[in-house]
């Protein structure tokens, strides 16, 4: 997922009986899978949860142009770097589209991002890792962007209407920049020489166990998931994901010749799933306190361009404004 | 000299022009200084790169020496390069960058519509696709020149700085070379003369909307993309953008 650890600021979910009749109006309204719109009575701990996981996805799609960008100029043929150009305006569009979802519920675009650049506010995990090699573009898009899907897919049917919106347009966009980075390694693989082979093979051994740690933590030590799951924002639990992502994605890495990562990974006929090993939740939660790899440099790279571009933003409303004076004169 | 290799040298500055031009606003990439800018910047790169990508192939056909797109664009030094020296410059600060957008979009836009009536069917069609989009990048850059120029102070006196930067480089855009005069005399490219024109006019109606001088032609020095007689930029910007192909030369990405 985009967002991961979303606090809720819910210790203990009340039932029907102790609710105000508002709440349990809402509550209703929910249960019955009628979406909530932005002039809807809500809960201030709905707005607030939702505030955050929205502006948590749309920094991720912000930060997420990073990894990428680091290797647009080096694109190795036209196609590649077309393709890679076009997957980065997407995301860029992704992000305006969350934040004007965000902003439907009160919240500010500027503050919420002044938080990302504090780091008060996170964003996924995953762009916290470097891109090494050229199949990194290819396993970011198979592996991060079929991480998302799976969460976005579910998304679609999240209780707030704009969010719910949203992740539909999302979602088209996002499995196009799947099968695209599916067909980059497939590439390389099939028709590539043993150097790109191999580059496909590390990169998957350094995204595989990432790209499974952005559905969060373990149900277990998931406090806020059964608040976010009662309002349906949330739609199926962490595990169950993560659960169906190693389902659907090991047959496209056998497909590829590729081996995965994970010793323990093995076929369990009785479950009809793929049993893995234990993900390093100590590095899941390190990443996520600001200690992975690239954090420093992507949440200074992105305060420095906003600041960097306070200038150019400030002429614009100056010349603005002068555009509306002469016009009323 | 034989008509094709007038030709395919000007397809090659048509087509280096937009992927070197192209390569710079991705370098811009999580840096810009809006997100509505990150999207425009890669919007505008996405279309020239595409451009680029048109002219190439067409190139390799008629060089018809085995060397398809991808080769001329990942595999020749720059000494082979013909691409303006405006779009090799350095991205610079936002002004530098838009000021370049904006000069390289104004001259750009009067030799596609030229070409959309090129007696050469190819060239013809290839331009017409690029005409639209063209527009647009012309219509946000001097709208931005505007802003800019018209602005606050600071960003005046930044667009002040940028312009010696830049300026200098112009003078590719008001001549043609003897090659360029006989394709226009096939009525193959439009008539330089009058693309000079109508980028002088633009350019002197956008800078007098922006508040900024109109400096003196410059002068031709030494320099000369058309004989690939470049800055020393361009064999830096070469080296990060041709790495992969370069050295897995027998790769297929």
């Amino acid at each position: 997922m985009y967002a991961q650890l979303v606090e809720t600021g819910v210790k203990r979910i009340k039932n029907l009986a102790e609710m105000s009749d508002q709440e349990r109006a809402f509550q209703e309204k929910i249960d019955a899978e009628i979406k909530i719109e932005a002039k809807n009575w809500m809960p201030d701990a709905y707005r607030q949860t939702l505030i955050r996981q929205i502006s948590q996805h749309a920094h991720s799609e912000i930060v997420g142009m990073l990894p990428e960008g680091n290797w647009v100029t080096r694109a190795p043929s036209l196609k590649r770097k077309l393709q890679l150009m076009a997957k980065i305006q997407d995301e860029a569009g992704h992000g305006l589209y969350l934040y004007s979802a965000m902003e439907t519920l009160g919240a500010d675009r500027d503050e919420e991002i002044a938080k990302l650049h504090s780091g008060k506010a996170k964003y996924s995990s995953i762009f916290n890792y470097p891109t090494l090699n050229w199949a990194d573009m290819g396993a970011v898009g198979w592996l991060v962007d079929g991480a998302a899907i799976v969460n976005q897919v579910v998304l679609q049917r999240t209780s707030y209407g704009p969010y719910s919106r949203a992740m539909v347009r999302i979602c088209k966009e996002e499995s196009f920049h799947q099968r695209q980075g599916y067909e980059i390694l497939l590439t390389m693989m099939r028709e590539g020489n043993q150097a790109q082979k191999d580059m496909v093979q590390d990169a998957i051994n350094r995204l595989w166990w990432p790209s499974l740690m952005m559905f969060g933590p373990s149900d277990e030590h998931s406090p806020n998931s059964a608040q976010s799951m009662a309002w349906k924002i949330k739609r199926q639990s962490n595990d169950e994901l993560r659960q169906r992502f190693i389902d659907q994605t090991i047959p496209q890495l056998e497909l590829l010749g590729c081996t995965c990562p994970d010793p323990d990974l093995k076929w369990n006929a009785e479950r009809g799933h793929y049993d893995f090993g234990e993900i390093q939740w100590n590095e899941f939660y390190e990443v996520l306190k600001g200690n992975g790899p690239c954090n420093q440099e992507r949440v200074t790279t992105r305060r420095k361009a906003i600041e960097d571009g306070a200038w150019v933003r400030e002429a614009a409303v100056a010349h603005a404004r002068k555009k509306h004076n002469k016009n009323a004169a | 000299m034989k008509p094709n290799t007038d030709l395919i040298e000007y397809l090659l500055r048509l087509g280096d022009s937009a992927l070197i031009q192209g390569q710079r606003l991705c370098q811009w990439c999580g840096h810009a200084p809006a997100l509505e800018e990150e999207l425009a910047l890669m919007n505008v790169g996405l279309d020239l790169v595409g451009q680029a990508r048109n002219w190439l192939e067409y190139a390799a056909e008629l060089l018809d020496d085995g060397r398809d797109a991808d080769h001329l664009a990942f595999r020749r030094d720059e000494r082979a390069y013909r691409n303006l020296l405006l779009v090799e410059q350095p991205n610079g600060d936002y002004a530098v960058t838009i000021l370049k957008q904006f000069l390289y979009d104004a001259w750009h836009l009067p030799v596609l519509e030229g070409l959309s009536q090129s007696s050469d069917e190819r060239i013809a069609g290839i331009a017409a696709k690029a005409v639209k989009e063209v527009t647009y990048h012309l219509r946000r850059s001097s709208e931005w020149v505007e802003r800019l120029g018209d602005g606050t102070d600071e960003s005046h006196a930044r667009m002040l700085a940028a312009l010696p930067e830049v300026w200098r480089f112009t003078v590719e855009l008001t001549s043609a070379d003897d090659s360029e005069q006989r394709l226009c005399e096939s009525a193959i490219t439009p008539d330089a003369a009058q693309v000079a024109a109508t980028w002088q006019a633009t350019v002197s109606d956008t800078f007098t909307r922006a508040t900024l001088p109109v400096p003196a032609a410059p002068s031709y020095f030494y320099l000369n993309a058309r004989r690939g007689l470049h800055t020393e930029h361009l064999g830096i910007l070469l080296a990060e953008m041709q790495f992969l192909p370069r050295a897995y030369p027998d790769a297929t990405w």
